[in-house]
């Protein structure tokens, strides 16, 4: 045989020598299953977002409402109530900043761990396979994550200069979200960039949805069989009901009137 | 009975570790359908013999699928096209009649090619010397049932100590990851009583070995495809929810 085995010492017991100290979260992160567990919880995080951020958005359909003495956007007064949470616990959009800080932070990571397990296993594969694989079960979603996310996150920096910020937005008025954002998805172009970032969106939980299940040890012959509706459901969901927006802005479902609004809305405190 | 005629081998050669491999075209004009594909490749070898050129170097032993031995990725799966068999265990029948068949050796980091098709698969040794056992006074043969194991908890663990060590979940892992051989060998033993003494130990240091050598799952579930015992990967589950344990309980023990 050309090469050596190198054979570690074998010891009678498993017991692992006491290694230095860590705080218990580096040390979990810095095996491959820790960033497993830090991508799922991180990703649950982004799940619940996705799906509250898009039931919020539905309430462009509502249009005008009566809001005390005068009459104003749906979504408007929405926008205003989150920065509203908890007051006066705290101050006037702290909460708000709270769970920004939270998605931020769950961003963060998530695309650590990916990243660093990314070059883990292009580091588990030096050498490819010459010819190409067969695969059996794996599916267009579980061998495009990495690409599906690259294109979410390249679309939230995107949508945040579009809609928070108002950047790429030629006629933004911070507050007026319905306004700002009929401006913005009237451009066809913009309303397509919407919808291709958002199926990307879905088929990036399509895979994370289920894969989380794993990562996390939930498995259960009682639930196993769901977890692939569960996904399933929760592409659609996002997919549906975020795509509908730029279609119906198209379709002039959703249309700004400013004469359909009193002036006093946007000097709400 | 019938005969495959006309069929094309397109072989992986490679001189030794550090060598440049390449692929090799061989023709093989008849073959019975009854063949295994092992024995495909030993009547090429042998022709190879005769003509005075080197035979091709594999991995085999068994020929019956519980050894653990042979290894070769065929038309681009591991253990080829048959679900739930090893490479031995394919035979001619499931090819047809001027077929080109390729044949690549297993492809990871942690298994590098010794020569043509055999790699080395020690790391996988490695990770059950870091915990893959029990360590018991084995003493005299115990009586029958002395230690109560309810019936499904017994079947779970016999499946996944089906697990034959073949490597065929790293090979089909498109990460290279180890973890369904990895989760096979610890679901074998924390399933079970005489498991439980080093359970979280024997978590904490198989799937740390385990990081040393082979990449991360991503649950494409290829491994569980590939598998020639079709293990389930609901064993990498059991393994993921048991190291995080582990890193609760191991870390109070130690502070204790």
């Amino acid at each position: 045989m050309a090469q050596t085995l190198n054979r570690g010492p074998v010891s009678g017991t498993a017991v692992k020598p006491p290694s230095k100290k860590k705080p218990f979260f580096v040390d979990f992160y810095s095996t491959a299953v820790g960033k497993k567990y830090v991508m799922a919880i991180t990703g649950i995080i982004g799940i619940g977002f996705v799906i509250g951020h898009m039931i919020g958005n539905l309430k462009m359909y509502l249009g005008v409402v009566t809001e005390g003495d005068g009459r104003a956007y749906d979504i408007d007064i929405y926008g205003e109530f989150l920065r509203q949470i908890l007051v006066p616990i705290l101050p006037h959009g702290v909460f708000l900043w709270i769970m920004r800080f939270v998605l931020i932070g769950a961003l963060v990571l998530h695309l650590h761990a990916a990243y660093s397990l990314t070059v883990l296993n292009r580091k588990a594969r030096p050498v490819k396979y010459q010819t190409p694989r067969d695969y059996q079960v794996a599916n267009f979603a579980s061998r495009t994550m990495r690409w599906t996310g690259i294109i979410v996150v390249l679309f939230l920096a995107w949508h945040l200069a579009d809609l928070t910020w108002g950047w790429a937005n030629p006629d933004f008025v911070k507050g007026a979200v319905y306004r700002n954002l009929d401006t913005s998805l009237s451009r066809l172009p913009v309303a397509i960039l919407y919808i291709v970032a958002n199926i990307a969106l879905g088929i990036h939980l399509f895979h994370g949805t289920w894969s989380l299940f794993q990562s996390l040890g939930w498995s259960s012959p009682r639930f196993n069989q769901w977890r692939r509706y569960l996904a399933t459901g929760v592409a659609t969901l996002v997919v549906v009901g975020n795509c509908s927006f730029p279609i119906a802005v198209q379709a002039g479902i959703i249309d700004y009137n400013p004469d359909a609004v009193t002036a006093t809305q946007e000097a709400a405190p | 009975m019938s005969t495959l005629t006309n069929l094309t081998l397109k072989i992986w050669r490679q001189d030794g570790p550090t060598g440049q491999g390449r692929f090799e075209s061989h023709q093989i004009p008849e073959i019975s359908d009854e063949a295994s594909f092992l024995e495909l490749l030993d009547i090429l070898n042998e022709r190879l013999i005769e003509e005075g050129k080197e035979a091709i170097v594999f991995d085999h032993d068994c020929r019956e699928g519980i050894c653990g031995t042979c290894s070769l990725m065929i038309d681009g799966q591991a253990h080829g096209p048959s679900k739930g068999a090893a490479t031995c265990q394919i035979h001619m029948r499931t090819f047809n009649s001027g077929d080109e068949i390729v044949v690549e050796p297993w492809r990871a980091a942690a298994f590098p090619v010794i020569k043509d098709l055999m790699v080395d698969r020690a790391p996988l040794d490695r990770i059950i010397e870091a915990g893959g056992y029990i360590t018991a006074p084995t003493g005299g043969a115990p009586d029958a049932n002395l230690i109560p194991i309810p019936k499904p908890v017994a079947d779970a663990s016999m499946d996944a100590a089906a697990c034959i060590g073949c490597g065929a979940c790293v090979a089909a892992c498109p990460n290279g990851a180890a973890s369904l051989f990895t989760s096979a060998k610890l679901a074998h033993l924390n399933l079970l009583p005489q498991g439980q003494a080093e359970r979280y130990k024997r978590a904490e240091a198989m799937v740390e070995k385990m990081d040393e050598y082979f990449g991360s799952c991503t649950n494409h579930g290829e491994c569980q495809a590939a598998c020639p015992k079709e293990i389930s990967i609901d064993n990498i589950a059991i393994m993921n929810i048991d190291y995080l344990k582990s890193k609760f309980k191991n870390r109070k023990l130690l502070d204790r």
